[in-house]
């Protein structure tokens, strides 16, 4: 058995964050959007970008749940998707790339 | 476990959807499949979008990663040159040798070039492919002029394609009397024909061109009627050759009018070789759709897995919008009388054609053709292809039952459950509701999902809807107009329990109200309904994040991620100082300049960062928020009236700009427009408005519920010859009446025809105040005008708010790297859709 090192990025404090809602991650030349589900408790980190039109958006997309699947809808067309999976829920096929998140001490931290 | 080896060759929509259904059915197979393109399979029925937006990736059938997860092995840009039937191998113009146990030919077609003297000459081109496409966009960026030859289905396609790119009045060339011979009739065609040149097509008819003309380049067409016709390109569309050279050379059977013989199983002459789609020649029919394409894909994948699969011919119906007008025909649409009967509408006026053909005792539709409003094609094609009894008056199928309550038809309920919905996809109407009553499909994205009915072209997904309403309804699923899953109530109710409980923020809508964690749908739908009663800042800590993106950072978000700014200029009344304020901030921060249809100014292309700094100079300068965001008044357009125009009964501008400043802010079920018109010649399209004012001799008309948009709607007259006061409390109490009972996201249009009583009920409501409510609504209102604020005002003095507009949270000074823009006549614009 390998463990894959996991590289944990220090995104931002807990109250720079937003409560549910979104705030985006800046990674080199990557762009990762950073979720604080507060209803929940807790959070998520997904793609920043919304693979139908390639839009850096994500981030500044409304946040909610189908069923007890957590979601995010991009701003620009409103397709959806899970946060916990990366899956489309809107019926495309395309799909997000998820990354696990902790916090400790009062920061946030994104799995890479 | 022995695969057995299956190599395609061809990667088209056809052979795409035949390694689609292979993989779906089975893991027995190794795949390999040849493309003599370098892209892989694209949707080539939406081809002509790639001019109006859509790039190669926008059509693009699936992906690189998809090919490696199925295990299939695809080789682009290597045609297959040889088949070698005893050895059972292919051979690829790259020098690659593989066998086989079953060789499937997708092969497709050709543009079919007749030969005229002069094809070769440079600026002649056909439509087929991408890179055909992307020729045809180069060279038509230096000429002006142009023509199609074919007036069929692709020679009108490819005719929008040029007018796309710019070329003026192109020209389409038909050898045969009218347009689209094999589809629609005489009559249709002249209708057809008609529109299309209203559109600015040039249509030539009985034209036979005798040669190409020009020396290297075209430059213009010969007729044998010794007519000629300049022109600086010209597109061939006049039909397609199955590509059956590889077939033929291996010694297949194939028609000496090209196409591969293949039988009902998609078999050719040797057993382990098929043939599918557009190359195949099946019972003397090649089918130049993609429908019965996908149909031979499935038989041939279904067979190979085991099933015992047949091709029975196809249904050939066809609906489709060339250059906006709708073109179906259905069924046997070219049967005359004493073979049936024939019920012909006629409306040149609207530009409208519907033919249908009954069988002689009245029984059952046989088929039709409609030009102009094909909406009721889905209905006719069922009832065709189910042999539905007929109704009494048929007539009604293509005008609308006149007169009776009585719909016409008997709709979806009286569809056998074979019918077939989703041709595309051969999804049938017993799928699509055992998809809502076995699978818990409730909605139509989760049944596209779950049976990929409606994922083709999507022309059934209307009544894909309304079979998912019919079943929940049958299963006894009451079916109420609820909001989501997080809100089982309607607007209206939900305006009313949330004014009662009074509650102020999302989260205790939520808490109180509502289940789950709240969505898409029902965030931006209560924050609206919150801003209409309290009128409270919308970002309000808490409440931001349920606002619809665009309110949330109180501009518009546009394509590339950037956002256009408006600052009100209330009645399109400005001074010369603000128009240079506009002029200095826009160059300032490098923004887009346009005068938008409401008379005011948009600035485009402002980075989420710098939102914040271009308000805090627009506010020192006296601007304020435009709600150019929100859902909301957002302008009073106003002619210049009496003022200065010499047919001026009132001051125009002055009333317009009161009533833009007292409504300014509200918060309402969809955006709301307004005007005011001086006099009756109307300048200012007041009759266009949810609501607006045209001066009359003695005062004010007043219109309602008016929009333009995708179905435009004038206005009505609610009231004449009012006075100034009494028309803005009728607008008071018609407002609140409309912000209180209007479902979501509902222009004024819409409610009012979803009314029952319609303007007569509205008046009584408004004027004669029957339900008692006018005097509360006018105050209602009256605290909406005295609480507001400017948001932008509000957010630029609040350092939280303030910092929500950064683009990183852990680089704040940085903007969005990945925003570029391109220049066009002077200014910038955002590039097209980009792909990674």
């Amino acid at each position: 058995m390998t463990q894959e090192t996991i590289n944990w990025l220090a995104a931002c404090r807990v109250e720079d964050a937003v409560e549910n809602g979104g705030v985006c991650v800046k990674y080199g030349d990557e762009q990762i959007a950073l979720f604080y589900f507060t209803r929940r408790n807790e959070w998520y980190a997904t793609q920043n970008e919304c693979p139908h039109r390639k839009q850096m958006a994500l981030s500044r997309g409304m946040i909610g749940s189908t069923t007890e699947e957590p979601k995010v809808a991009c701003p620009f067309h409103k397709k959806t998707f899970s946060l916990v999976t990366g899956e489309c829920l809107s019926g495309d096929e395309c799909a997000i790339k998820t990354y696990p998140v902790k916090v400790e001490n009062g920061t946030v931290y994104i799995g890479l | 476990m022995n695969q057995k080896k299956v190599v395609v060759i061809g990667n088209g929509m056809v052979g795409y959807k035949f390694c689609e259904k292979i993989t779906a059915k089975s893991n027995d197979f190794e795949i390999i499949v040849f493309a003599e393109e370098s892209r892989r399979a694209y949707d080539r029925v939406h081809l002509s979008e790639y001019f109006s937006g859509k790039n190669a990736d926008d059509l693009s059938m699936s992906t690189q990663e998809w090919y490696s997860e199925q295990g299939i092995t695809l080789y682009l840009n290597d045609p297959v040159k040889e088949i070698n039937r005893s050895a059972k191998t292919v051979h690829s113009h790259a020098g690659k040798m593989v066998s086989y146990d079953y060789l499937v030919l997708a092969t497709g077609s050709s543009a079919f070039v007749p030969n005229i003297d002069g094809v070769e000459k440079d600026g002649v081109f056909v439509y087929r492919t991408i890179d055909d496409l992307e020729m045809i966009k180069s060279y038509a960026a230096n000429v002006k002029t142009g023509a199609v030859m074919g007036g069929g289905l692709l020679g009108l396609e490819a005719a929008k394609a040029l007018m796309d790119l710019g070329i003026e009045q192109p020209a389409v060339i038909e050898f045969a009397p009218r347009l689209m011979p094999r589809q629609i009739d005489n009559a249709g065609s002249q209708m057809l024909q008609s529109k299309l040149q209203s559109m600015g097509l040039q249509i030539m008819l009985n034209k036979s061109t005798a040669r190409i003309e020009g020396e290297h380049h075209i430059t213009g067409l010969k007729f044998n009627d010794d007519t000629e016709l300049p022109i600086e390109m010209l597109v061939i569309s006049a039909g397609i050759r199955p590509r059956d050279e590889l077939a033929r050379l291996c010694g297949l059977e194939v028609s000496t009018r090209g196409g591969i013989i293949v039988n009902e199983k998609m078999e050719t002459t040797d057993p382990s070789i098929f043939a599918i789609g557009e190359c195949a020649l099946v019972d003397q029919m090649i089918y130049g759709l993609v429908a019965p394409g996908y149909e031979m894909a499935e038989i041939v994948a279904a067979n190979l897995c085991g099933a015992a699969k047949q091709f029975n011919g196809f249904d050939m119906s066809t609906k489709l919008k060339l250059i906006g007008v709708d073109v179906a025909s259905f069924g046997d649409n070219f049967i005359t009388e004493p073979d049936c009967r024939t019920i012909i509408f006629e409306d040149t006026h609207k530009g409208t054609y519907k033919r249908i053909n009954i069988s002689n005792d009245g029984q059952y539709l046989l088929g039709g053709i409609l030009i102009g409003d094909a909406a009721a094609y889905n209905m006719l094609l069922q009832t065709t292809n189910n042999k539905i009894i007929l109704p009494p008056n048929p007539e009604d199928l293509i005008l609308g039952s006149r007169g009776g309550s009585e719909p016409a038809g008997a709709g979806i309920t009286a569809l056998p459950d074979d019918a077939l919905i989703c041709s595309c996809e051969g999804i049938t109407k017993g799928a699509i509701c055992n998809s809502v009553s076995e699978d818990g499909c409730e909605t139509v994205d989760a049944i596209k999902k779950c049976t990929k009915a409606g994922t083709g072209c999507g022309g059934c997904v209307p009544m894909v809807k309304d079979l998912m309403l019919y079943t929940m309804k049958a299963t006894g699923k009451y079916v109420r107009n609820v909001i989501c899953e997080h809100m089982s109530y309607s607007r209206q109710e939900l305006y009313d329990l949330i004014h009662i409980h009074n509650l102020k923020s999302y989260e205790e809508v939520l808490d109180n109200l509502g289940q789950g964690d709240g969505c898409e749908v029902c965030k931006p739908l209560v924050s609206s309904i919150l801003a209409s009663l309290w009128n409270e800042m919308i970002l309000k800590k808490g409440n931001d994040t349920a606002q619809d993106s665009n309110d949330r950072f109180l501009a518009n978000i546009q394509k590339g991620g950037t956002y256009s700014v408006v600052p009100r200029i209330p009645g399109g009344e400005i001074t010369p100082d603000k128009l240079m304020v506009i002029g200095s901030v826009a160059k300032k921060y490098n923004l887009y300049t346009k005068i938008t249809g409401g008379q005011r100014i948009d600035m485009f292309g402002a980075h989420l960062s710098d939102l914040p700094s271009i308000w805090d100079e627009l506010i020192a300068e006296g601007f304020e928020s435009g709600h150019a965001y929100g859902k909301g008044l957002r302008t009073v357009k106003s002619c210049v009236g009496s003022t200065w125009c010499r047919f001026g009964l009132h001051d125009s501008v002055s009333y317009a700009i009161r009533i833009e400043e007292r409504y300014k802010g509200i918060r309402a079920p969809h955006k709301l427009k307004s005007a005011v018109s001086g006099c009756i010649r109307e300048c200012a399209e007041a009759q266009s408005k949810d609501f607006g004012i045209i001066a009359t001799e003695k005062g004010w008309n007043l219109y309602v519920c008016g929009n333009g948009g995708s179905k435009p709607q004038h206005a009505l007259l609610l009231a004449s010859d009012l006075d100034s006061e009494t028309c803005i409390k009728y607008i008071d109490r018609f407002l609140m009446f409309y912000i209180r009972t209007a479902d979501p996201l509902t222009r004024t249009a819409t409610w009012l025809n979803k009314m029952e009583g319609g303007i007569d009920y509205l008046r009584s409501v408004i004027i004669n105040d029957s339900l008692g409510m006018a005097e509360k609504w006018e105050a209602e209102i009256e605290a909406l005008v005295g609480s507001y604020q400017c948001e932008w005002k509000t957010a630029v003095e609040n350092p939280d708010i303030r910092k929500r507009f950064n683009h990183f949270v852990n680089a704040p000074q940085e903007k969005d790297p990945t925003v570029t823009f391109e220049e066009m006549r002077g200014q910038k614009k955002t590039p097209e859709w980009t792909t990674a």
